[in-house]
């Protein structure tokens, strides 16, 4: 009977997405609406509560979000029109019609007060202990809506207990006001569908598939959900008292790597707008807090380049060349932990097509315990190795059990954005007064190639540079203007592109051992692809199972978290596609300044491979500690 | 299992033989179907009341390749039982009704949600509709009529009340939780699958049959002005003849417990759980959309029974079967009830028990659908019509 068998998710959230209007020209289609007695004109089919952002009028919401489909199911944002009986949740009403709202008639204020009075009489917990303190969508609500009392009542102990099951995302749904976001985010945003409502009246909570622990069921711990979540109900796993217990014991040698992306975000933390970079000071402040090293991540990103690249170089010459049917192509990116556990339960039979090469946090991890630590002559069992991602997905990377090649545990800890940003004002530091300061040796700064993994289509983007310089001798300066090769950047959910080659050059020293020459790539096509969201990750994925288009694909990149890693789940809150994009330009805008862009170029790099990785990209020592193997998990859960 | 007809009246239980209304709507022409319905001023016996001339001439008028016909069979409104009469003993009327609604809208399925406690009656139900078949009532082709196909299939409920709201019965049926919809868009435009649906009670579909049948102003002079035709009303509680009735719309209450041999009467709800419990002093009231609208669960109360038990009772009732995604409902429910429980245990302050008034004008326009909109009229019509009762038992408040 279900004819739309691609949606999972329920009409009553997913259905009642209401289209922009395309235009707001032409005759018929602006609509004549009074607002508090005042006239304005919009679009039809424009959200009462849209019309009302639109001319400055404040209305109240909580389980709205700009990234979701609407739901209409918190009544917060009520509004009186007029000739109806009942109020209309604003952001679930469309105009079409000539319309009277009131939006703080006598009603509707007593209406949301009741609403948030009810909300908070069964929200457990106190506020001053409490992750979201400060930043939390019901306690402003409270504020808004001059709360100084519990009309009706208040839980005085906790009814569930927390799930702190799993490695990334802690929930406790004592804080929950049942807005479903985090439904909505796993079902539309990412289709994972990890989480539904579950019971019914009274009962109703957000539970898993049999009410199990997060850990037990197919969650892929992008964090999106905790991203949403308005209250702190939805939490990241904080290890962050064992950083400072490490930081602590004189015996540790702590050392930290960051990701591109909280650089570019931590700021929001201290009340900056979105989009200011902060590398350096960010770098200042980690040593004054006392991590003992400071590294990139991008310089692994830049080593991942090499890796995967080299990697992709081999499959298509074996199956080109060779002939080999057993290749898989395309070849898909390994970096987003999200994207990994998500190809693991939901289509593990094309595990073969991801990239071996490891993630960059876990190359860093595996070369600080074993190059590092003989290079500067610690003993690897007293290094800590934090790493500061974005991401919720990558502390459960760094505890899969596969991740110890150094013969350690190769990265200790992983710290989210919000979490460092905690440590730092714990720390007395104001970030954004912090002088700046580079990244320590022996792995210094690295390339504006790495720099930009933090944007969707931005390993792709990286990859492209050196493989257009390596296989055509050609600068890829001369072929896309200021090296910003365009056509994979965007945040449209999917992208494609075509790069014709042209011309071969000769092959560079390092692949010398791996192809004769280029001559086969001559006059060939490379076909990329860039999809995030692991919702518009299905769709590749489904295109692929189905032979169309992406099936043709010789390299394809997917991350877990719409607008690639700069949107992911251990960011700061609030997110929006206005922000994600805003972080983008600071790291787009900070490779652009960067003297150094790209991966093969990057010379600590090269020094690696002299020094350490001696036979080379995929080569013997490489694939020891800097690849990998995937676990085929399955949807179904035992 | 005995269903006890008590009383027939002259409009559905009129003479009817099956495809009589298919017979003549197709020999009358889709927008007949639709003229006579407008006559008969039909409105909606699932309780809101809506006219179902409008629905259905709306669903027409949606452009699209597929529309549905569904008969919310659901019925889980306390106290009503009248369409499980329909059901077992006049099929043809409901059935009928439902394959001229395919004709009149331009629809080729027909699904009956059916109550997940009546699936004992689905294997008749389900012979029944072979039996159509084999008499082309149902199938391609239907009496000869080119190019009008349509047959119905039959779906069980599990069991969730807020599966008889009609976007939550559509959800259910697409195989979800079973949560209303946000509206709009209605379902006469976006219904299931996303395709223009037309969601009728029972017995509307027995009295389309009727209409169409016999025209739309034979109808309508049954009953009041706006309340056109008879309905059928579930009665039950302290009376000596509890059973289904069918009796013409302004019937009042007073004459309704005359017929149904009630004594000692002390009260009166009219409309299930989630209707208006009245009085005596109120008994002379008409049932009618001018008065009180029903879908025709009557409850009968006699002056043995505590009108805070019959509350807390239904507002248990509620607490359970809010679907849990609105607030104002799947809390504010809790909150009445916790009240109802204070009056009982005699500690409450009237300063706390107008708050909960309030509360509970707040959730009938609040709530997201029908179901939180009406579960405060209990607590608000008892807690009025019998504050006597309630508040002087003894235990006082402060």
């Amino acid at each position: 009977m279900k004819e739309n068998k691609e949606t999972r998710a329920p009409e009553s959230q997913k259905g009642h997405t209401i289209e922009k209007p395309k235009s707001s020209e032409g005759i018929g289609s602006m609509v004549s609406i009074e607002i508090n007695g005042n006239k304005y004109s919009v679009p039809l089919g424009t959200t009462i509560l849209e019309a009302c952002k639109q001319n400055q009028i404040h209305i109240p919401t909580l389980c709205h979000h700009d990234d979701l489909c609407i739901a209409g199911v918190c009544r917060v944002c009520l509004v009186e029109v007029e000739g109806m009986r009942t109020l209309q949740a604003s952001c679930a009403y469309p105009i079409t019609h000539s319309l009277k709202i009131h939006t703080t008639s006598p009603q509707v204020r007593r209406a949301r007060r009741h609403v948030i009075d009810l909300l908070l009489s069964e929200h457990y917990g106190e506020c001053y202990a409490c992750v979201r303190n400060n930043n939390c969508e019901l306690q402003s609500l409270a504020k808004e809506y001059g709360v100084d009392q519990f009309t009706f009542g208040h839980v005085s102990a906790p009814l569930f207990e927390e799930d702190k099951s799993s490695y990334s995302v802690v929930r406790d749904m004592n804080k929950c006001v049942l807005c479903k976001r985090c439904v909505r985010t796993c079902i539309d945003l990412q289709e994972v569908g990890v989480l539904e409502s579950i019971y019914r009246g009274h009962e109703t909570r957000i539970g898993t598939f049999l009410d199990k622990p997060l850990a037990d069921v197919i969650c892929i711990n992008c964090g999106q959900c905790i991203n949403r979540c308005p209250t702190g109900a939805l939490k990241a796993n904080d290890p962050s008292d064992e950083i400072w217990l490490a930081i602590d014991d004189p015996t540790k040698h702590v050392v930290i790597q960051t990701a591109p992306s909280p650089r570019a975000a931590i700021g929001e933390e201290f009340d900056l707008g979105p989009g200011h970079s902060l590398t350096g000071q960010m770098n200042t402040a980690l040593r004054r807090i006392g991590f003992d090293k400071v590294f990139d991540t991008n310089f692994t990103a830049d080593l991942t380049i090499m890796e995967e690249g080299t990697e992709l170089i081999i499959r298509l010459y074996k199956a080109l060349v060779e002939g080999d049917k057993q290749i898989a192509l395309p070849q898909f990116t390994s970096c987003s932990p999200g994207w990994v556990k998500y190809i693991e339960h939901f289509y593990p039979e094309y595990l073969d097509h991801v990239s071996s090469a490891k993630s960059p946090q876990q190359m860093f991890g595996a070369l600080i315990k074993t190059w590092y630590s003989k290079k500067e002559g610690i003993d690897p069992a007293n290094i800590v190795s934090v790493a500061l991602m974005p991401c919720a997905a990558k502390k459960y990377e760094c505890n899969r059990p596969e991740m110890v090649d150094s013969g350690y545990k190769d990265v200790d800890y992983g710290l989210t954005t919000r979490e460092l940003a905690q440590m730092i004002k714990e720390s007395g530091i104001y970030l954004p007064e912090m002088g700046k300061s580079h990244f320590d040796d022996p792995f210094g700064d690295a390339s504006g190639a790495g720099l930009i993994f933090g944007a969707t289509g931005g390993v792709m983007e990286a990859a492209l540079r050196t493989i257009i310089e390596l296989v055509t001798g050609v600068k890829v300066e001369n072929v896309f203007e200021n090296m910003n090769i365009v056509p994979v950047r965007g945040f449209e959910g999917i992208r494609y592109a075509e790069l014709p080659i042209e011309k071969v050059g000769p092959v560079p020293e390092i692949l010398k051992p791996l192809v004769p020459n280029w001559d086969w790539l001559k006059g060939a096509t490379l076909k990329v692809a860039i999809a995030h969201g692991t919702a518009n990750a299905k769709k590749i994925m489904e295109d692929i199972k189905a032979g169309g288009k992406f099936s043709e694909c010789h390299f394809i990149e997917f991350m877990a978290c719409p607008g690639g890693c700069l949107g992911g789940g251990g960011q700061p809150i609030p997110t929006s596609q206005e922000i994600r994009a805003k972080r983008a330009e600071a790291i787009y805008n900070e490779d652009a300044s960067l003297p150094l862009r790209k991966s093969h170029e990057n010379k600590h790099v090269l020094e690696l491979y002299n020094d350490f990785l001696t036979d080379g990209p995929c080569g013997h020592i490489s694939h020891k500690l800097l690849h990998t193997h995937y676990t085929p998990r399955g949807k179904y859960i035992a | 299992m005995e269903n006890k007809v008590k009383r027939e009246g002259a409009v559905i239980f009129s003479e009817y033989n099956r495809g009589d209304a298919v017979k003549k709507a197709i020999s009358i022409g889709r927008e007949d179907v639709l003229f006579e319905l407008k006559e008969s001023k039909l409105r909606g016996r699932g309780g809101a009341g809506f006219p179902t001339s409008t629905k259905w001439m709306l669903t027409a008028a949606a452009k699209s390749d597929k529309k549905y016909v569904i008969c919310n069979a659901d019925e889980g409104e306390p106290g009503t039982f009248k369409d499980r009469v329909l059901l077992l003993e006049y099929p043809e009327l409901v059935f009928d009704g439902m394959v001229v609604g395919g004709y009149a809208i331009g629809a080729k399925e027909g699904i009956v949600y059916l109550r997940g406690e009546y699936e004992y009656m689905l294997k008749s139900l389900q012979d029944y509709l072979e039996e159509m078949r084999k008499d082309n009532l149902l199938g391609k082709d239907i009496l000869g009529k080119k190019g009008f196909d349509f047959d119905i299939i039959i779906r069980l409920g599990s069991g969730a009340y807020v599966c008889g709201e009609e976007t939550a019965l559509i959800e259910s049926l697409e195989g979800h939780r079973g949560e209303a919809r946000n509206r709009p868009p209605f379902p006469v435009n976006t219904g299931l699958n996303g395709k223009p649906t037309t969601v009728n009670n029972v017995e509307t579909f027995a009295s389309v049959a009727h209409i169409v049948t016999k025209g739309g102003s034979w109808y309508s002079q049954h009953g009041t002005d706006k309340s056109t035709g008879s309905k059928l009303f579930s009665v039950s509680g302290d009376c000596k003849k509890p059973g289904v009735y069918e009796l013409p719309w302004g019937t009042t209450i007073n004459e309704l417990l005359k017929i149904v041999e009630a004594d000692n009467t002390k009260a009166v709800q009219v409309g299930g759980a989630s209707g208006l419990c009245i009085s005596k002093s109120q008994f002379d009231r008409q049932l009618g959309y001018e008065d009180l609208g029903t879908g025709g669960s009557i409850m009968v109360f006699n002056e043995s029974r505590n009108m805070l038990h019959v509350l807390k009772n239904f507002m248990e009732f509620f607490v359970e079967e809010s679907c849990g995604q609105c607030t104002p409902c799947r809390i504010g429910n809790v909150k009445l009830l916790e009240g109802v429980e204070m009056i009982e245990k005699g500690e409450y302050t009237f300063n706390y028990i107008n708050k909960l008034k309030e509360l509970g004008e707040t959730m009938r326009i609040s709530s997201k659908c029908g179901l939180g909109q009406s579960s405060p009229n209990p607590f608000i019509s008892i807690l009025e019509n019998f504050k006597e009762e309630i508040f002087n038992n003894g235990k006082g408040g402060k």
